[in-house]
């Protein structure tokens, strides 16, 4: 009885997978407990989908999300606090199984990002591929994320310079 | 990959928003050095201390590595390890969005249900 009530209060989180399928794809999994139109509608109005695309966990926050949700349709997120832009087109919108845009923001070395939603027994299987133009553009998209990284050392070295400098002074 | 960038940023500010843990990179920055090594440089509990190199490895910004029972620490992540852990933060990314959208989802079904009496009545 109290394990049930336990288990109501705080549902059992289901898994994320995230699995490098081929030299261009990157495939992400997880099940939610809903229908697929639920699931479809959290990723398609954007009123839904800021409430989690952004999530305050990873210390992110949204300044403004518009979507065109059609072919051909455009998209827009914009962060809170800094200049940076997600843009794109959507290619194939099917409710409530199918959805495709791409990813313009990086220029051509984006992904076309593909979710699908797959009901069964009123549980939904979503799959999230994107998928890159080449292996090289996967592999500068991991090495671009080293990159930054690189950059961001940089950027520590002049902030542990000046705070040394300042500490100096006082 | 840019959310996976912009979220790496976040958790490294939140990582050197602490003087202690500033204090550690720089010092990482002249050697490599066990955790032992630095809470006595810093005048702290060794549970203190792995906290902190706890919260600058989840940044990227420490690599650890146990050599029998001495943990040395280091700056950055070794060439090897890069890829696992672009995809490990991309994965915590999306498992962080998801956990959001239960929610979402839980909250969409109730008021259905809701409305759905509604409707009956």
């Amino acid at each position: 009885m109290d394990a049930k009530r336990e288990s109501e209060r705080a549902p059992m989180k289901n898994r994320t997978t995230v699995e490098r399928k081929s030299e261009r794809e990157l495939v992400t999994t997880r099940t939610f407990n809903g229908p697929a139109r639920i699931v479809f509608e959290a990723w398609t109005k954007p009123e839904l989908f800021k409430r989690w695309w952004a999530p305050k966990s990873m210390g992110m926050s949204l300044r403004s999300c518009e979507m065109d949700v059609r072919v051909g349709g455009k998209y827009r997120l914009e962060f809170e606090g800094d200049s940076m832009a997600f843009f794109g087109t959507y290619l194939e919108v099917t409710p409530p199984s199918r959805l495709a845009w791409t990813n313009e923001e990086a220029g051509d070395g984006g992904p076309v990002t593909t979710v699908t939603f797959e009901e069964k027994s009123g549980r939904t299987l979503l799959v999230l591929s994107e998928l890159y133009p080449s292996k090289e553009a996967l592999d500068a998209a991991g090495t671009g994320a080293a990159d930054a990284l690189g950059e961001m050392f940089e950027q520590l070295d002049e902030l542990l310079v000046a705070l040394g400098a300042s500490v100096g002074r006082s | 990959m840019v959310q996976y960038t912009q979220a790496h940023f976040n958790a490294s500010f939140a990582a050197l928003s602490d003087v202690t843990r500033r204090g550690v990179l720089e010092q990482l920055g002249r050697a490599d050095a066990s955790i032992t090594d630095l809470a006595a440089k810093f005048d702290m509990t060794l549970t203190g201390m792995k906290k902190h190199v706890g919260i600058l490895e989840q940044a990227g910004l420490v690599t650890t590595e146990k050599v029998g029972r001495v943990r040395t620490c280091k700056l950055g992540l070794c060439r090897l390890e890069e890829e696992a852990a672009w995809i490990e933060r991309y994965h915590q990314l999306w498992a962080a969005r998801f956990d959001e959208l239960d929610k979402v989802i839980e909250q969409m079904k109730r008021k259905e249900k809701a409305d759905g009496r509604k409707k009956r009545k």
